[in-house]
Order: C-alpha cells, then sequence, then structure tokens
C-alpha cells in the first residue's frame, strides 16, 4: 500500500518538473502584472503547502506564519549589506527552524484552541520586540533593503522552493515520519501506546514547515525594499495562508495548491474591482466557501474524478 | 564455578519477568489501585479478574504509562518502565490492546497491524513490515482482507486486528484488557484458542477478564482485585472457589 505505486510516482514526478520548467518560463513573457501575480502565487503556494505539512496531518491549526515569514525577511534586512545571497538563506532558513523548534517544544503539549492562540500570540510578541529593539537600540523603526536581485530570480527561487515543499511533503509521506502522522492524526493515544513518539515528531514538522516559510520570507523581502515590523510580521499572512490551504484542503499535498490559485485570483480580482470593501467581500466569500466546500477544492477534485466513466469502469471491474 | 553459573542462571529463570511493586493511583480522595503487588513470569497468562470498578484498566494503564501512578514501579525484566512515556515502553516491549477497540480508521487492516511492526520493539520497514502484517493477518484469521478499512469491519475483527497490531511489535508482554468481551459463542472459541495459541509459543499475558471459561481454560494464575486492593491470588480454581471472591462478585448470600 504504502510501498507499492512506485511507477505512478515517477510519472507524477516527471510532471511536476515538467510544470516547473514551463512556469520557470514566465519572466520570458512577461515581466510585469503578470509576474508580479506570478510570484504572489509561488510565496502562497509555497507556504500554504508548508503550513499544511504540519497542520495537515495534526490537525494543529498555526498562526505562526507572520512569525516565520517575518522572521525570514527581517534576517534578509539584518544581513542584506554583510553577506551573500545563499549566506543570507541559510541563516535564514537556520533562525525559522530554531524559532519552530522553541515554540514547538514549549507548545505542542498544549491542545488545539491554545495552540492557535499562542502561534498568533507569538507573531505579536516578536514584532513588537523588533519593535522596541529598533526605537532603543537602532534608533528607527524601519529599514531599507538593498539587494541586488530581480522580479525573475525572486520568482525562480520561489519556484524552486515550491519545488523542495513538495518533494519534502512527498518524502515525509513515504517515510516512518509519514506513517507515525497518519497514525497520529487517526488515534494518539494508540499512536503512543504502538511506539510512536508523538511530540518528537510534530516538534520535527512543525521545524520543517517553519524553515520553509522563513525561507519564503527572506526571499520575498528584497520585493518590499523598506521593512518595518509591521509589514514583515503582519498577521494577514497567517490567516490568508490558513484560508488558501482550507480552501484547497490541507489532508492533500496539493490541496494547498488547488487552494491558493482561486484564492489569490479572487483576491486580484475583488481588490482591483472594490478596493474599498475587499475585507468585506473577501470575509463573505469565505463563509460560502466554508459552507459549501467543506472539504476543500481537492475534495471536490477527487470526487468528480471518481464519477470519471474509466474510474466507475474501474471501481465495477475491482468489485466483480 | 559451574554450580554457581548453573544456579544464577536458574536464577534468571525463575525471576518474574514483570514485577508490580506496591502500585499505587489516587485519584484525589479515591485509590482506584491500592497498593498492588504481583509478578508475572515468562511465558506465563495471568488473569485480571474482579467486579467492575475495581481497577483492573487503571492497573493496565498504570504497567502501560497511560497514567503516572501515585507510588509504587513496574519493572519489566528488572528495568523500571514506571515514568516512561507510553512510546517507551511499548518499544520496551509492552504492548496492549484497549478495552473499546481502537481502530485507525484511515488506515488498512495491513496498515493497521504494520504500525505495531513499524514502531514497536522491532522497528522494521518496508516489505518486512509488510510481511510481517501480512502472516498476522492470516494468523488471526483475516488472510485477504488485508485492504478492508476498519469501518468495514465487523467487531470480532476489529478486535482480531487489534490484537494482531499489539502483536506484531513482536513484545515481551501484552496487556488484554477484555480481548473476549462482546464476542458471541462461536467467536469466543475462536478468540480463546487465539489466545492458547499464544501461550504455546510462549508468550507472556497478562489479561483483563470476565468470561469464566476464557479464565478456566487459559489462566495459569489470577489476581483478583476489589476497590483498588489485591483480594487474591492463585490459580483459576483457588481464586474462584475462594469466599472473599464469591462476596465481592456476587455479595454474601452466596458466600
Amino acid at each position: 500500500m504504502i510501498f507499492s505505486m512506485q511507477r505512478r510516482e515517477v510519472a507524477t514526478m516527471a510532471a511536476a518538473a515538467a510544470a516547473l520548467a514551463v512556469l520557470a518560463g514566465l519572466p520570458l513573457a512577461d515581466d510585469g502584472f503578470w509576474l508580479a501575480l506570478g510570484i504572489s502565487i509561488a510565496s502562497y503556494v509555497a507556504m500554504a503547502t508548508a503550513w499544511a505539512l504540519f497542520s495537515g496531518p495534526t490537525n494543529y491549526v498555526s498562526l505562526a506564519t507572520a512569525a516565520f515569514f517575518g522572521s525570514g525577511a527581517y534576517v534578509v534586512s539584518a544581513l542584506a549589506e554583510s553577506a551573500p545571497w545563499p549566506v543570507i538563506l541559510i541563516a535564514a532558513a537556520a533562525v525559522g527552524a530554531l524559532l519552530a523548534f522553541a515554540v514547538g517544544v514549549a507548545t505542542l503539549r498544549l491542545s488545539g484552541v491554545h495552540f492557535v492562540i499562542f502561534t498568533f500570540g507569538l507573531a505579536e510578541l516578536i514584532r513588537q520586540l523588533v519593535t522596541w529593539y529598533q526605537t532603543t537600540v537602532t534608533g528607527s523603526v524601519g529599514r531599507y533593503i538593498f539587494v541586488e536581485i530581480s522580479a525573475a530570480q525572486i520568482y525562480w527561487q520561489l519556484l524552486a522552493l515550491c519545488g523542495l515543499t513538495f518533494f519534502i511533503g512527498w518524502a515525509i509521506a513515504r517515510s516512518r515520519l509519514g506513517f507515525a502522522l497518519r497514525v497520529i492524526g487517526d488515534d494518539e493515544t494508540v499512536a503512543a501506546h504502538s511506539g510512536i513518539n508523538t511530540a518528537q515528531c510534530k516538534v520535527l514538522l512543525f521545524c520543517i514547515s517553519g524553515t520553509l516559510i522563513a525561507l519564503v520570507g527572506a526571499v520575498m523581502a528584497p520585493r518590499f525594499t523598506y521593512i518595518e515590523p509591521s509589514i514583515a510580521y503582519g498577521s494577514m499572512v497567517s490567516f490568508q495562508v490558513v484560508i488558501m490551504a482550507l480552501l484547497g484542503g490541507a489532508r492533500r499535498l496539493w490541496g494547498p495548491l488547488v487552494g491558493v490559485l482561486p484564492f489569490t485570483l479572487l483576491y486580484e480580482l475583488i481588490s482591483g474591482r472594490f478596493p474599498n470593501h475587499t475585507h468585506l467581500l473577501l470575509g463573505i466569500a469565505f463563509l460560502l466557501i466554508v459552507y459549501f466546500v467543506p472539504q476543500g477544492v481537492s475534495g471536490l477534485l477527487v470526487k468528480a474524478w471518481n464519477r470519471m466513466p474509466w474510474r466507475r469502469a474501474a471501481a465495477a471491474g475491482s468489485k466483480a | 564455578m559451574a554450580a554457581g553459573g548453573r544456579r544464577r542462571e536458574q536464577g534468571v529463570s525463575a525471576a518474574p519477568q514483570l514485577k508490580v511493586a506496591d502500585l499505587t493511583k489516587a485519584f484525589g480522595g479515591l485509590l482506584a489501585v491500592n497498593q498492588i503487588s504481583f509478578d508475572v513470569r515468562r511465558g506465563e497468562i495471568l488473569g485480571l479478574l474482579g467486579p467492575n470498578g475495581s481497577g483492573k484498566t487503571t492497573l493496565l494503564n498504570l504497567v502501560s504509562g497511560a497514567m503516572l501512578p501515585t507510588r509504587g514501579t513496574v519493572s519489566l525484566d528488572g528495568r523500571v518502565l514506571t515514568g516512561l512515556a507510553p512510546h517507551r515502553i511499548a518499544r520496551a516491549g509492552v504492548s496492549r490492546t484497549f478495552q473499546l477497540v481502537r481502530m485507525l480508521p484511515s488506515l488498512s487492516a495491513l496498515e493497521n497491524v504494520m504500525v505495531g511492526a513499524v514502531f514497536g520493539p522491532g522497528r522494521v520497514w518496508g516489505g518486512e513490515a509488510e510481511a510481517i502484517g501480512r502472516a498476522l493477518l492470516e494468523r488471526v484469521g483475516l488472510a485477504g482482507r488485508e485492504s478492508l478499512h476498519p469501518a468495514a469491519m465487523t467487531y470480532i475483527d476489529q478486535k482480531r486486528v487489534e490484537l494482531a497490531r499489539a502483536l506484531a511489535g513482536d513484545p515481551q508482554v501484552l496487556l488484554l484488557d477484555e480481548w473476549l468481551a462482546g464476542l458471541n459463542p462461536t467467536e469466543l472459541q475462536t478468540g480463546i484458542a487465539l489466545i492458547e495459541s499464544l501461550h504455546a509459543e510462549g508468550r507472556t499475558v497478562v489479561m483483563v477478564e470476565h468470561v469464566m471459561d476464557a479464565i478456566r481454560s487459559l489462566c495459569d494464575r489470577c489476581v483478583v482485585m476489589n476497590a483498588g486492593a489485591k483480594l487474591a491470588e492463585g490459580t483459576a480454581e483457588e481464586v474462584l472457589s475462594n469466599p472473599e471472591v464469591i462476596r465481592a462478585y456476587l455479595g454474601d448470600e452466596h458466600a
């Protein structure tokens, strides 16, 4: 069951690599609106997928995305003039991993609701700490970021991060850790009594997720040019990632992807046409989605796929 | 020297495999388990008896690490297990089933069993785990139903899967919490034969049970609990004819 299907996996991988290659050609066709939209979509795909790596199997809703994203961006602002880009990325990844580790060890023993509140508070806490540090030590709240990097390069790096995130998700799914997570998601008591260190699994997964989100923050930082805590640690990003992942379906690796696409397009449409009522309309859209598509877009797609004539024939064949 | 060596060897084989010493669990003022001590020898089936609410399941929870005792220790082959997290106790070789059967609903029957092999003391992976899973499903009578999910299985079949999962890690000690409860007479005979086969292969079992036929035919020794305390210990015949035990189960007029 979990060790077979290799041929299909190879085909999926090849298709994914081909899709990434095609998408990588976008900057050659356009370097304005469509590239900006591509950057936005790629960053949210990477973040929502990374978020779902942890929150999908464990059912812990994390609102710490802003904390990881902002910390990644701030590592760039701190090191932009003194370190080469690869070193900056490694530092951002390390900061994300350490932050996730500390938060994970401290909070993953908490039950669901307490975890949500804690992670939300964490982003606010870090934002206030950075503000305090900048006003009392450096003297100014904002910072300019000057990195020699083009929009196309940012886009390509985000695509690479998307590929990395999907690859990690795939590798986890076929590992001991992935198997343990399915057990934990079903029944944590059985998991513990079967020999699974549930706390360790969750902390490890939270670290992987936090590291990837911090990397997205670092890659996106040069886009801001000027950052201050309220931008880098804005709580909207935390909520948007949760909404997108749930819209797509957090239980499947490709679920968040199919949530990000309609959400981002909807957001562009609404914020372009109704700039003063963006959040009101988004809220209504979200309510409708939760009400009518509780399984997420990926759930709808799977249902539709199973209703296709050739799938019906296959199901009937296997029953007979 | 040779005599000394032999004596030491005999000492090891006579030593208890699982040792419960002065185990106590208080919930506020209520002593759910009160200073319980007993030994389980290697290869023995020990029955844990007592009326409802006498503390049997709590005792199993203390042994498997689901709860921390207020006082006392549990040790396996001389190694103290008390205070270890449940996953460590499971890896040390103590596995269990649950009073109300606990399946993993999103996993197939085979995957449910493989969980025990992959994460238990054996810690195998890949084809080896799958082979263990298939062999155990066959042993509990579920060959050919590997890909069924728990929702599509009967209660007895779920119990079989749960037993196979507990066995998949090749545990030193198996804890069964009313594994035979809720079975019809035919299923009961199958269940008894299955546990008998564990006995035949020399596995150490502690079973909480109410089914008297099963207790008489399976248990080498029994410990009877009442209101948290140990009431009696001995062979099934001994404890079941003990007036104190009859009084605890049936009331004064039957003793």
